[in-house]
């Protein structure tokens, strides 16, 4: 598919290396050569430097042949006036533009009329609804929701006081009722596949599916405290954490916000009436005690300087904070920061770069394709939904008797709203929903596509 | 240094050489020639050796691959190439002395065409072939040959843009296309077929095949080695007139007929390159007539030779069918002249390239007009869009480089006590990968009788001028070898 990628920034890099390794043409348009010079050499893609919203520009980035415009340059206004323009020079073109300021984010869906936009996204507000769950479902680093909800695929770390260090996977049902399935463990960096016999070390993140009710059961039995998060102090105040705290004061959370700019927290104050702004140095730890960070019940990390963020999280940590939620711009040392105490890590530029690689890959086959695309362990395994459908094989069969892939797994098969975690007897029928997990470098299109 | 990938990578260009003496081992056969037969079979075998050897040593490489890695294995590369490619010289017994023997495969590789045989025509059919074979292979590149066919589950291994650039000559080398491996497809793609249309053309003429076939490999890669002795003096007017057109043709910027290809014929033809490039053709062949005029019985006869000199100094090729040392002065110094400059940038020629002559004389307007208004602001154009000022400090060390080592070549070279002429026509020729030059190494003549040290100087003159100097350069570069 020939994609155009307008905007060489954080989430065009990380777009860039997803979607140039599953074989689509790229080509990049960006103002700075310096930028474009250096991911052209890195990827197989072909750069143009210029104005993303000139025709000029477009036409020699060959808009004309185009399957899919990405606009995603810091302005919002640049975005949209591209993608107007792409489409008024080719009106087959799907479009991807990034709208991030919240005075657009109400208008979004009139403005997906006016610049014909086939998907508007969001990093910060889709940032902002995954603490939010995280929030309200503490216990976990990570949470995906598949099949409207019911079924979750969670990452939980093993502790030294975990119940779960040194078990095997076979002696789980002696720990836990619930039937959880371990699909994945990130071990120093690397997704292993578990078998039977593997004992669980302390560092180890577990990446885990089940229903929502077992995740419960799950949580008690580990004897993992979930208690209701009341009062939440949130560090920085930029888009993200008005779009956050937007929502977390709606459902009656009391929201503490630590700004250094005295501007931004008048307008913070105007927009967001019953937060509490503190105008004050985030970095100052003396302001953080005299704010009450040890008696809040989650912090929340999210300045602009990763950092700090990672700092104030392991200050955080140390004073005790219960759940603790780190905002990082850059992710690429991932297996480095995992040995620190910094509870959550959200990452927007990956949330966002996941949506719009999942809109790629149901353009690529309107038929059977993905529901939805998450990546976990770090970029290395992906686990992805699809709708069992007519034309899917081996219906019926029971998965024992099936040859799929190597570095596949069917993780949950979600038959009319009961969820089953696969064992060699289970069958899917037309209408169910199966989540698979790849680790490795297979990409799954299609259902079809993980079978030998 | 990622040494097990660059091991990796020169295991699969030997592989690929390999393969490629195929052809040349079934003209054997049907010529019955034992011997060429048996050294091609032991130089297959050899090579089957040492590529699995370095792959079998190398499979676990990482993937990482930066600017440093693909210049050194792409002078890495050139240089197996040619000493594998000789081999078949050595065994057969065509040319028993090994540095000769490296010399003829280099040129051939480098598409220099300048020879150390004096009687090319008691040579086996699969040999001759092979020599011809490797200006077809050379000239277009054979990383990018591998780029087009070996960079197998799209995009995942170690891809690069440093190979591409290192290996396509010109100051700015882009891609056509997104991916990589397609624009490599749509280069050897629009390769074959005008080498096809060279054949074709040269059949109508009544040439023998095998001699069509050589020429055309010859012309296509503008290298030059012929399979007569007299080269193409021998032929009728026709095929000459049409190795001169093809030679020209196959000194243009590739991308000029990808362009055509797109059906955008207008901006085929505004592009400055290609107007100079043109321009420079007709000029020279003009002064040429005039300045030839009563040496030839016609005027018929004086434009055919004059066309056929010129382009096949501009385009450095180097056919000949004429002996242009007999011609006056002026005619040799426009000939000269034509030599440094080259063809076009992404052509299969050397030589110093139209499009980087013309970026160093905008970039030399700019600064005389700035001396004399310190206070302008002017920028650098090519086709209307700015050249950046990285690009013009490229060219700019790039001529620095360029004339460095023109001069100690020649100083090496003099060593001989050959005549200045002939020691700088040697020099000239074979960095810009002509192959004739003036007096002793004139049309006529052969670098037989330069001493082996000039040979190896030569042949390192050859591959810098092939590879555009630095991927040479680097590899006698202490950093590159130092740990990072």
């Amino acid at each position: 598919m020939k994609i155009i990628i307008a905007g060489d920034g954080k989430v065009g890099a990380m777009l860039t290396r997803q979607l140039s390794v599953e074989g689509n043409d790229l080509t990049l348009i960006d103002n700075n050569g310096k930028v474009l010079e250096s991911t052209e050499e890195r990827y197989d893609i072909m750069a143009v430097q210029g104005n993303c919203a000139s025709m000029d520009v477009l036409c020699q980035a060959g808009i004309e042949e185009a399957d899919l415009l990405i606009a995603a340059t810091g302005a919002d206004e640049v975005n949209l006036l591209c993608a107007m323009t792409a489409h008024g020079l080719n009106s087959k073109l799907h479009t991807i533009a990034r709208v991030r300021n919240p005075e657009y984010s109400k208008q979004i869906y009139q403005m997906k009329e006016v610049f014909p936009l086939s998907l508007a996204v969001n990093p910060e507000k889709q940032t902002a609804d995954e603490i939010e769950r995280l929030l309200k479902f503490p216990g976990f680093l990570r949470r995906d929701t598949f099949a409207k909800g019911r079924v979750e695929i969670v990452e939980l770390k093993v502790t030294e006081d975990s119940k779960l260090r040194g078990a095997t996977l076979s002696t789980l049902d002696s720990i836990t009722k619930a039937k959880v399935l371990i699909f994945a463990v990130l071990r120093k960096g690397k997704a292993i596949t578990p078998d039977g016999n593997f004992e669980l070390q302390v560092g180890d993140r577990l990446f885990v599916t089940a229903s929502r009710n077992d995740l419960t059961v799950l949580l008690k039995d580990l004897g993992i405290i979930t208690h209701r998060v009341k009062g939440v102090m949130i560090c920085g105040g930029g888009t993200l954490c008005y779009y956050l705290a937007e929502k977390l004061l709606r459902s009656g959370i009391s929201v503490k916000i630590i700004e250094q700019d005295h501007n931004r927290c008048v307008r913070l104050a105007a927009l967001l009436p019953n937060a509490n702004i503190v105008c004050g140095d985030a970095s100052n730890g003396q302001l953080l005690d005299s704010e009450g960070i040890d008696s809040t019940d989650a912090v929340i990390t999210m300045t602009g300087i990763d950092e700090l963020n990672m700092f104030l999280s392991l200050y955080a940590s140390e004073i005790g904070v219960s759940q603790i939620v780190t905002k990082v711009g850059r992710l690429e040392n991932h297996s480095m920061v995992d040995k620190l105490p910094l509870g959550s890590i959200v990452c927007p530029k990956e949330l966002c770069a996941n949506n719009i690689v999942r809109y790629v890959r149901a353009m690529r086959n309107t038929e059977g394709a993905a529901i939805s695309v998450h990546t976990i362990a770090d970029g290395q395994a992906e686990a992805v939904e699809f709708m069992v459908d007519e034309k899917t094989l081996h219906i019926g069969e029971p998965l024992k008797r099936l040859r799929t892939k190597k570095d596949v797994l069917i993780a949950c098969i979600t038959h009319r709203a009961e969820t089953i975690l696969p064992t060699g007897d289970s069958t899917f029928e037309v209408g169910d929903t199966v989540i698979v997990v790849t680790t490795g470098d297979t990409i799954i299109y299609q259902l079809n596509d993980i079978f030998e | 240094m990622n040494y097990k990938m660059m091991g990796k990578f020169v295991g699969h260009i030997a592989l690929v050489e390999g393969v490629f003496m195929i052809p040349a081992l079934f003209i054997g056969m049907y010529h019955h020639e034992t011997k060429s037969i048996i050294a091609f079979l032991i130089t297959m075998a050899i090579i089957g050796i040492v590529s699995a050897f370095l792959l079998a040593v190398c499979r676990n490489s990482k993937k990482m691959f930066y600017a440093k890695e693909g210049l050194t294995c792409v002078g890495l590369s050139w240089m197996v190439l040619g000493v594998l490619g000789a081999l078949p010289f050595v065994i057969s017994g065509s040319i028993p002395n090994f540095i000769d023997a490296v010399f003829e495969s280099v040129s051939g590789f480098t598409t220099t065409g300048a020879s150390i045989l004096t009687d090319v025509e008691v040579l086996p059919r699969s040999i001759l072939y092979w020599r011809s074979f490797t200006h077809w292979l050379g000239g277009m590149g054979v990383l990018v040959f591998v780029l087009a066919i070996a960079v197998g589950s799209e995009g995942k291994s170690g891809f690069t843009m440093h190979l591409l650039r290192a290996e396509s000559p010109g100051p700015k080398v882009g891609k056509l296309v997104p991916r990589m491996k397609r624009t490599a497809e749509i280069l050897y793609l629009l390769y074959i077929i005008l080498t096809v249309l060279d054949f074709i053309f040269l059949m109508i003429g009544n040439m023998p095949v095998f001699d069509a076939v050589c020429t055309a490999l010859g012309t296509a890669g503008t290298g030059g080695f012929g399979v007569r002795n007299d080269s193409i003096a021998g032929y009728s007017p026709y095929i000459q007139n049409v190795c001169t057109v093809f030679m020209l043709l196959f000194g243009v910027n590739f991308s000029c007929y990808y362009l055509l290809l797109l059906g955008q014929v207008k901006n085929v033809f505004k592009d400055e390159e290609l107007r100079i490039y043109l321009g420079l053709v007709f000029g020279s062949i003009a002064l040429i007539v005039w300045n030839l005029r009563g040496f030839y019985d016609t005027l018929g006869e004086t434009i055919r030779y004059a066309a056929f000199q010129v382009a096949t100094v501009m385009s450095t090729t180097g056919f000949a069918t004429a002996d242009f040392d007999q011609w006056p002065a002026f005619s040799k110094a426009i000939l000269m002249c034509l030599m440094f400059v080259g063809a076009s940038a992404g052509s299969t020629a050397g030589g110093f390239k139209v499009g980087r002559l013309m970026l160093l004389m905008k970039n030399l307007r700019r600064k005389v007009r700035k001396s004399v208004n310190p206070n302008r602001v002017e920028i650098v154009r090519n086709n209307g869009d700015m050249i950046d000022e990285d690009t013009l400090a490229n060219c700019n060390s790039y001529l620095v480089a360029y004339v460095l080592i023109l001069v100690f070549s020649f100083l090496l070279l003099s060593l001989n006590g050959f005549s200045q002429t002939t020691t700088f026509s040697a020099v000239v020729s074979c960095f810009n990968n002509i192959g004739p030059g003036f007096e002793g190494v004139g049309p006529t003549c052969n670098f037989a009788s330069f001493s082996w040290f000039s040979k190896v100087v030569l042949i390192f003159d050859m591959l810098a001028g092939r590879l555009e100097i630095f991927p040479i350069l680097i590899l006698f570069s202490k950093s590159t070898w130092r740990r990072r």
